[in-house]
């Protein structure tokens, strides 16, 4: 039941995805692209639920390592998106 | 209420957080909203993961404050032109970690720590294994891609598109090799062999990532990386489907599913269908010459330029890549300045897909202070070219190539272009005689009316700039 739950999840957010982005203005491709790239590090939880105190030793290391570069992913996407959209402020409005 | 429920009700926030975050970063005055939105969202998803129980709690606030001071420092630090790449390299890394926990899942699954659970001797469905097996070739294949892209970007590797004979067939060998392998695993993960069936695969999507990417040349970039940053979505959602997590199904698969949405919007940009950008090896071709340009490219020194200029109503900038890389953004915005206080209308021409990536140039640009309303965009510009005194065309190359409109035989014909070559005079910025990004000759160089002003883009257009304040 719970696997038929997230495949049901899975169809619905795909569809939600398709439809989320219609036109965007292609100076805005880039920001968009670099934020959502930024959500792709999400795995970050999944990463920290395999650091866990029943994992054996390469498990653990595994993990620390997925932790440190979804991380990365995670905290420079959302920022150099930032950076990119403060850029595109109207100047002398 | 239970633990559990508390946990999976914010990872719904997180995940509605996600989608308004998306919805708004596609429009202009709410895209930094936006942006913060989904930031909240990745916050809560991160704190409410800490509450469940057994975590090993130092190494992983260890390896969360390591990993946010790296992306803090290199996101703080990049230049405005080395977003593209920076951009890559993290996606890298988002795929890179889907690898890493579908392999520590299974390994977990396989080697448990506890006594108790090895007596049990763990059990580990096909499904599960299929999904694992699923996050590891996409996110190997975003990772070794990603990697290859960022070294393309950054001039590491040759910008030119790669390919050799029978990569094809290699290609289609890696790829049947992880799918049998990844079969076979599936279907017996627990066997003997299985573990070394993994490690295959793993090998095998990471050689798959580089020799996918190889063929496409640099110019291409954005719309590549654009479509690993879809996969590295997916393998997140497999990795979400390994571990029953809701919050990963949903926000990767969002991620997936938008991210394919707009790669689709850039090729149309460029007017070229996605398999096209992925297959045909573009920049690669020896190009048929067409036989129409004189091969003659006219130099003109600074000083007659500037007489030129001075006389000019009407002037374009086209910026490209080689403003990008000589900085001369600040330069350029005080050359238009100038023109403007001489009376003369200035505008700068955005071509789609200029630079490494889309909106490339209007970031630096607006970097420069130039104002929002001079930036205008190629079909506005190209029905009143003829009209235009000067047009300057700044390290831009590809997408002011007339083979594109004219020359069958070329690989960029039918992209877009902006007419630079229409304009009663064209200056080209330019360090050397070479080809564009995609190794493309450029018939624009050699067409009547054109100017070659060679040298640093940046101290061409300062030179400029002194002249008119010394006038």
């Amino acid at each position: 039941m719970e696997l038929i739950l997230l495949l049901f999840i899975f169809v619905l957010a795909a569809f939600l995805g398709f439809e989320l982005i219609a036109k965007v203005p292609s100076q805005l491709h880039t920001p968009l692209m670099s934020g959502s790239n930024a959500i792709s590090g999400i795995t970050v939880v999944g990463a920290i639920l395999a650091v866990h105190n029943d994992s054996s030793g390469l498990s653990v290391w595994l993990g620390f390592a997925a932790i440190v570069l979804a991380t990365i992913n995670v905290v420079g996407g959302y920022m150099v998106t930032d950076r990119m959209l403060g850029m595109f402020k109207k100047k002398g409005k | 209420m239970s633990a559990e429920t508390i946990v999976n009700l914010s990872y719904i926030v997180a995940a509605i957080l996600f989608v308004f975050g998306i919805k708004m970063l596609g429009k202009a005055d709410t895209a930094k909203r936006g942006n913060l939105l989904s930031s909240l969202g990745m916050l809560l998803a991160v704190v409410v993961t800490l509450l469940n129980k057994g975590l090993d709690f130092p190494l992983v606030i260890g390896a969360l404050a390591l990993g946010a001071g790296i992306g803090f420092v290199a996101a703080k630090r990049v230049q405005m032109t080395g977003m593209p790449e920076l951009v890559a390299l993290f996606n890298g890394f988002g795929g890179l970690a889907s690898l890493l926990v579908g392999w520590a899942e299974y390994h977990r699954a396989i080697h448990p720590a506890s006594i108790i659970e090895q007596a049990l001797r763990a059990e580990v469905p096909s499904f599960t294994a299929a999904v694992t097996v699923l996050a590891i070739v996409i996110g190997g294949i975003t990772f070794t891609g990603s990697m290859y892209a960022w070294g393309k970007l950054s001039g590491k590797l040759g910008g030119r598109a790669l390919s050799f004979a029978g990569q094809k067939t290699l290609n289609a060998l890696l790829a049947l090799g992880i799918v049998a392998s990844g079969v076979v695993f599936s279907i017996s993960p627990t066997a003997e062999l299985a573990y070394c069936l993994l490690l295959t695969v793993i090998v095998l999507s990471l050689l798959l990532g580089i020799f996918a990417v190889m063929p496409i040349g640099g110019g291409d970039m954005p719309v590549v990386i654009s479509l690993l940053n879809s996969c590295s979505g997916l393998a997140a959602c497999a990795a979400g489907f390994v571990i029953n997590n809701n919050v990963l199904v949903v926000a990767g698969c969002l991620v997936g599913a938008s991210g394919l949405i707009l790669t689709v919007i850039m090729c149309k940009a460029m007017n070229r269908t996605l398999k096209n950008v992925l297959f045909s090896g573009f920049g690669a071709t020896t190009q048929v010459s067409s036989g129409e340009s004189s091969g003659e490219l006219k130099p003109i020194s600074p000083e007659d330029a500037y007489y030129i200029l001075e006389a000019a109503k009407n002037v374009i900038i086209i910026p490209g890549y080689g403003m990008a890389v000589a900085q001369a953004q600040h330069a350029v915005k005080e050359l238009g300045e100038l023109l403007e206080a001489n009376d003369c209308e200035v505008r700068y021409a955005i071509h789609p897909v200029a630079g490494r990536m889309p909106g490339h140039m209007n970031v630096l640009l607006a970097e420069a202070d130039v104002p929002y309303e001079q930036l205008v965009e190629m079909d506005d510009v190209n029905p009143t070219i003829e009209m235009v005194d000067v047009a300057i065309v700044i390290g831009a190359n590809d997408v002011v190539n007339p083979a594109a409109a004219n020359d069958e035989s070329s690989p960029i014909y039918g992209m877009p272009i902006i007419e630079a070559h229409k304009a009663k005079t064209t200056f080209c910025l330019k360090r050397g005689k070479g080809a564009g990004f995609s190794g493309l000759e450029n018939q624009l160089f050699t067409a009547p009316n054109t100017r070659m002003l060679y040298g640093d883009a940046k101290a061409t257009v300062t030179n400029l700039v002194a002249q008119f304040k010394e006038s």
